[in-house]
């Protein structure tokens, strides 16, 4: 662990940051009256605070609003905020061009999107140098400075480079840099770390706590994600719906949250381990030495990208395995391969003993409705034209079905996912992502798979969102009986729902065992790897 | 990127050789070459004179081989009517038409991209709307129809004829025939440029500017422009197209001695290795533009330079 | 979804179209006259309005015809030419699209060339170029213009229907084991078909803008046969003498252009929104 928690709110002598009843109003024809509303809260110097909470609760407008970078839609209702004491200027207003960047800095979530793309790096670097008056002879040295300082291998590459050149991670230190650079008494980190791999974000983390410390900044971290909370915060201020539910020092919120949302979240966030059944069934599944690899680019200039290198598996009746990797490491190309909407280059699959590698037209249209998938964007799964019944329906249809028998079929289905009758009649637009997605497995078992492949299938959705849906795979699981291949990179959502995990790397199979072998006792250093970067709870939330 | 530029060098090629062979089928097979070469009335003898000077008693393969052979020699055939090569004649006319269409590609980036910068730093104000009313009447103006207000309102409230060869000479003629042209390039551009950058000015790296406490001002000039400018030089090479089109008209309308005219007079009158040579020059010029344009991506796209 | 009100500019647009549609079908009853009738002694009348005879609404031309019927017959055939050119090429064009998109292979690579090409060739240099060979006739000039920016079409369709092909529910309705007829009519084709209305109402008024021009050169709609453009062409020369023969027509195609571009943008704006949600 690397937090500095406790250190903080001893050495409060004077509040950094403080908000005062903070009310942002959404434009009139919105849902709800205000983005956030009476939010109060202090950072004193060194102190990192957390401000947590799903999608929609207005953690990012408190970011703009303190920033004076508020879209014209929203405006300032009542409040005030001060830096050092000292009241900052209206919304937008260009006296904030002196205070961001030189006292204040934000780091947004998708660091190469950050930077200009047409500009080398250390042109845009200097750029801030530039516009806050350092003279220009300083210049060269505090750039290298600080370019070691985020600890980037090569600085006076990094500083020739273009951003698309960088990894996210690279990126995103380059992203950090830029906000130190004058050292700014307040830094604000706006979800830094959603958009990497664990083993990145754990580093970018690390990163940011020491040199919080080094240059004893506070910090304003923004995230959904309880783990990364439990790293790094020492105050943690959780947002609902706009306001501010519960505010508190990281061990007590962490240790005994007091608000009910708040439970909800954190039970969300610890998934407590599957009780691993033995699935001793016969195999349904299996794949043998698969290999795939895509070829890009034109004609004149072939490329390929080995996607799948060498993957076995082996997926018996009721059994639950999980498949872990990394972006990149070919975990969905495996389901492609599985469902055969890619042809492997080489190795076999067997369906129930039967050689299902290149079977072709009825044939494999038939052993389709044997395996199902359920995909990760809930938005772009289903026909924005079709309505949920019809969209429920059409597998049985397409597989011989009557229509009155598979519109009753999919009610049924609608109905065993948690949907209401209405919901049948409607468009996929009127529906939130976790409704969505529940539709999608309903579709999905609507033509009684033997087999379900869910595919980063609650990565996508918001925590507390994310628990009822691993809830309703399992209890689907139980009730109708299908083996199940979870792929998904978080290893909590692994371990909560596999019984057997399968952890993947470059298109190759690292380690396979049950889920307590592996995650308890790895044997390969790339397992040791990612349980290390996987924030988790520093002993207090088991309970 | 060497790749990347050998794929767009064959490509263009490839292009080329299809345009080529396409003109090569279709003198062909439209009936007999030599009868729609040959003077419109003349006696047998002379046609069969004609197809023999064209080799039309060979083999297909011979005749298509002969005919790329022609191309690469520079050998593009004779105008029927005035005896001189297609060539020549062509090369006659080019001066007068790229003096018009550069100026019009003139007006049109000077005033067009502008106009659309304006309008989107101005957005939702009333100049915003003027300008993209503007834009709409551009597109929609018919250039023979602007062209002939032009001249009207030149003869009655000036007394002036405005076009035919005098005003080819100076550069005040040019203006009325060059405007016509460009209007509706000008429109598209103030368009495109309009919405170019809009979304620039709302994509991520323009916040995080903001952030970093960079000027307003600044943001614009130093990354808003340059990103902004990239889509924009696809269009301008795109407009080409609808220039060499608009040149036809124009030409047409002013009387202006360039190649438009010759290509309208050539096909009215079935000069057809004129008309041949004009459409392969076109395909050729439009083809180098294309390329041009994809070259310069190179250089002021470095995502592009990276593959 | 909440319906944005219709905005005035294209209210009007759509009345001037709904006008000019009316004066097409049905403009000739207006006047007595056929619009082949000549009358020597009725030669270059202005409009009665200005002072001309009072059966001649909008004048006469050189060879004593009445404009305003033929400005009803040939808004007739400008219009025949606009709608049927416009949808050859949007047909032509998105099949060709679609089919690259789904067979790839070489199916791709010769379309994809064929799109090259054409994009190298503006539509009016390819028309007077085969008008230089063929004898015109009316349906070699309609297919000419049938082949107005169909390789757009091509292109938009072909991008479209790829990037459709990874889309969620379309991987989800094969995993589902439905057949490719099934997936392209009922998942792909509903869901691109918008970016190929939209380019429709684009290519409209450019098709009506190629008629004119070619029949305005001489080289479009031949006589006896008219259009708005070979009005003009014919009262070009006496523009200071008889301007009506050249602004009433040039001003008709400019308002059909304008009203059609300005509608077009308008479903755009509605056509859009959705496009980008479900993206």
């Amino acid at each position: 662990m690397m937090t500095n928690r406790g250190a903080g709110p001893e050495r409060a002598g004077a509040n950094i940051l403080s908000v005062d009843n903070l009310t942002v109003a959404l434009p009139e024809a919105g849902d709800r009256e205000f983005a956030v509303s009476g939010v109060s809260f202090r950072i004193a110097a060194g102190e990192t605070l957390c401000l947590v909470g799903e999608s929609g609760s207005g953690k990012t407008v408190i970011a703009d609003a303190i920033m004076g970078m508020l879209p014209p839609q929203l405006s300032v209702d009542s409040g005030i905020v001060r830096l050092e004491g000292e009241k900052l200027p209206p919304q937008r207003a260009a006296a904030f061009n002196a205070i961001r960047g030189r006292r204040m800095a934000i780091i947004f979530q998708d660091a190469v999107a950050s930077l200009d793309p047409v500009q080398r790096v250390g042109r845009q670097l200097e750029e801030i140098l530039a516009v806050h008056a350092v003279p220009r002879r300083e210049w060269r040295g505090r750039i290298m400075d600080m370019l070691e300082a985020v600890r980037l291998p090569d600085p006076k590459n990094t500083f020739r480079a273009y951003p698309h050149q960088l990894s996210g991670g690279q990126a995103q230190r380059i992203v950090i840099a830029g906000a130190l650079l004058l050292n700014p008494v307040l830094l604000i980190a706006d979800e830094p770390t959603t958009a990497v791999d664990v083993t990145t974000q754990a580093e970018i983390l690390k990163l940011i706590s020491a040199l919080q410390r080094e240059r004893d900044a506070s910090v304003l971290f923004i995230t959904h994600d309880f783990g990364v909370v439990s790293e790094i915060a020492d105050r943690i201020c959780v947002m609902k719906d706009g306001e501010l539910v519960e505010f508190g020092t990281a061990d007590a919120i962490l240790g005994s949250p007091r608000h009910a949302y708040t439970r909800k979240l954190l039970a969300a966030a610890v998934h407590s381990g599957k009780s691993t059944a033995g699935a001793d069934g016969k195999p349904v599944l299996e794949a043998d030495r698969l290999e795939l690899s895509y070829r890009l680019g034109n004609m004149l200039e072939r490329r390929y990208v080995h996607a799948v290198r060498d993957i076995s598996l082996e997926l018996r009746e009721g059994q639950t395995l999980g498949i872990v990797g990394e972006s990149g490491s070919g975990k969905s190309s495996v389901a492609r391969c599985l469902l055969r909407l890619e042809k492997p280059d080489s190795g076999i699959i067997r369906f129930r003993g039967k050689d299902v590698t290149s079977i072709a037209g009825r044939e494999l249209r038939e052993l389709r409705a044997r395996i199902q998938i359920v995909l990760q964007d809930p938005f772009s799964a289903l026909n924005p034209r079709q309505k949920i019944r019809s969209a429920v329906a059409e597998g049985p249809i397409i597989h011989g079905h009557r229509r009155n028998d598979a519109l009753r079929r999919a009610d049924r289905l609608l109905r065993l996912t948690g949907l209401s009758e209405q919901a049948a009649d409607r468009y996929p637009h009127e529906f939130s992502g976790g409704q969505r997605q529940r539709i999608c497995i309903a579709r999905a078992l609507a033509v009684d798979p033997e087999v379900l492949i869910a595919d980063e299938a609650v990565s996508a959705l918001d925590v507390s969102i994310r628990a009822q849906i691993l809830d309703l795979f399992r209890d689907l699981q139980r009730e109708l009986g299908f083996a199940m291949l979870f792929i998904t990179h978080d290893l909590s959502v692994a371990a909560a729902i596999s019984d057997d995990i399968l952890v993947i790397k470059d298109g190759a199979v690292v380690e396979a065992g049950p889920v307590q072998d592996v995650f308890g006792r790895p044997r390969s250093a790339y397992t040791r790897e990612l349980l290390a970067a996987a924030p988790r709870f520093g002993g207090t939330a088991q309970a | 990127m060497t790749a990347f530029i050998a794929f767009k060098i064959f490509r263009a090629v490839v292009t080329l050789l299809v345009t080529v062979t396409l003109v090569f089928v279709f003198i062909r097979f439209s009936g007999d070459p030599a009868a729609a070469l040959a003077p419109p009335d003349a006696p047998q003898e002379i046609i069969d004179q004609y197809a023999k000077a064209m080799g039309l008693d060979k083999p297909l393969w011979q005749q298509y081989a002969g005919y790329l052979g022609g191309i690469f020699r520079g050998d593009f055939g004779y105008s029927i009517h005035t005896g001189k090569s297609a060539l020549t004649l062509f090369a006659e006319r080019l001066p007068a038409t790229l003096r018009l269409g550069g100026t019009a590609l003139l007006i049109a980036i000077l005033l067009g991209i502008p106009l659309g910068s304006v309008a989107a730093l101005n957005r939702r104000t009333l100049l915003d709307r003027c300008v993209m009313a503007f834009s709409v009447f551009a597109f929609a103006m018919p250039n023979f129809l602007f062209g002939l207000i032009m001249i009207l309102t030149g003869a009655l409230v000036f007394n002036t004829y405005l076009g035919g060869s005098s005003g080819a000479g100076s550069w005040a003629g040019v203006l009325p025939p060059a405007l016509t042209l460009g209007l509706a390039a000008m429109g598209s551009f103030a368009r495109f440029a309009r919405s170019s950058l809009l979304e620039t000015i709302n994509k991520p790296f323009m916040r995080a500017a903001e952030a970093r406490g960079v000027p307003f001002l600044r943001r614009l000039v130093r990354h808003a422009a340059p990103n902004a400018a990239i889509p924009l030089v696809t269009l301008i090479g795109l407009s080409l197209g609808g220039l060499i089109a608009g040149s036809v008209v124009t030409e047409q309308v002013f009387a202006w001695p360039g190649v438009g005219q010759l290509l309208v007079r050539s096909v009215a009158t079935r000069d057809i290795a004129t008309v041949q040579f004009i459409v392969l020059a076109v395909a050729f010029t439009m083809v180098l533009a294309n390329l041009m344009v994809d070259l310069l991506y190179l250089v002021i796209d470095p995502r592009i330079r990276a593959k | 979804m909440t319906r944005q009100p219709v905005p005035p500019a294209v209210k009007l647009s759509l009345c001037f179209i709904a006008f000019f549609v009316l004066i097409a079908l049905f403009g000739q009853a207006l006047s007595p006259h056929e619009f082949r009738d000549t009358s020597l002694i009725d030669r270059l009348k202005p409009p009665a309005f200005l002072g001309g005879p009072e059966q001649y609404m909008l004048g006469t031309d050189a060879k004593g015809r009445d404009l305003l019927v033929r400005l009803a017959v040939g808004a007739r055939i400008t219009l025949v030419v606009a709608i049927v050119g416009t949808l050859i090429g949007a047909v032509l064009g998105s099949l060709l699209g679609i089919l690259a998109a789904a067979r790839r292979g070489v199916a791709e690579t010769v379309i994809v060339a064929a799109i090259d090409v054409q994009a190298s060739l503006p539509i009016i240099v390819v028309a007077l170029f085969v008008l230089a060979m063929f004898d015109n006739s009316f349906t070699l000039f309609l297919l000419l213009i049938g082949l107005t920016g169909w390789e757009v079409y091509a292109r938009l369709m072909r991008g479209a229907t790829l990037s459709a092909k990874e889309h969620g529910y379309v991987i989800a309705i094969r995993a589902l084991g439905a057949s490719p007829w099934r997936i392209y009519l009922r998942h792909i084709l509903p869901n691109i078909v918008n970016i190929a209305l939209v380019q429709f109402t684009v290519n409209l008024p450019l098709t009506v803008l190629l008629e004119t021009a070619l029949s305005f050169l001489g080289l479009g709609v031949q006589p006896p046969l008219t259009s708005l453009g070979q009005i003009m062409s014919e009262g070009r020369d006496r523009l200071l003498t008889a301007w009506w023969l050249t602004v009433f027509p040039g001003a008709t195609i400019f308002f059909l252009a304008l009203s059609i571009s300005l509608v077009g943008d308008w479903l755009r704006d509605i056509l859009d929104p959705t496009l980008r949600t479900e993206a």
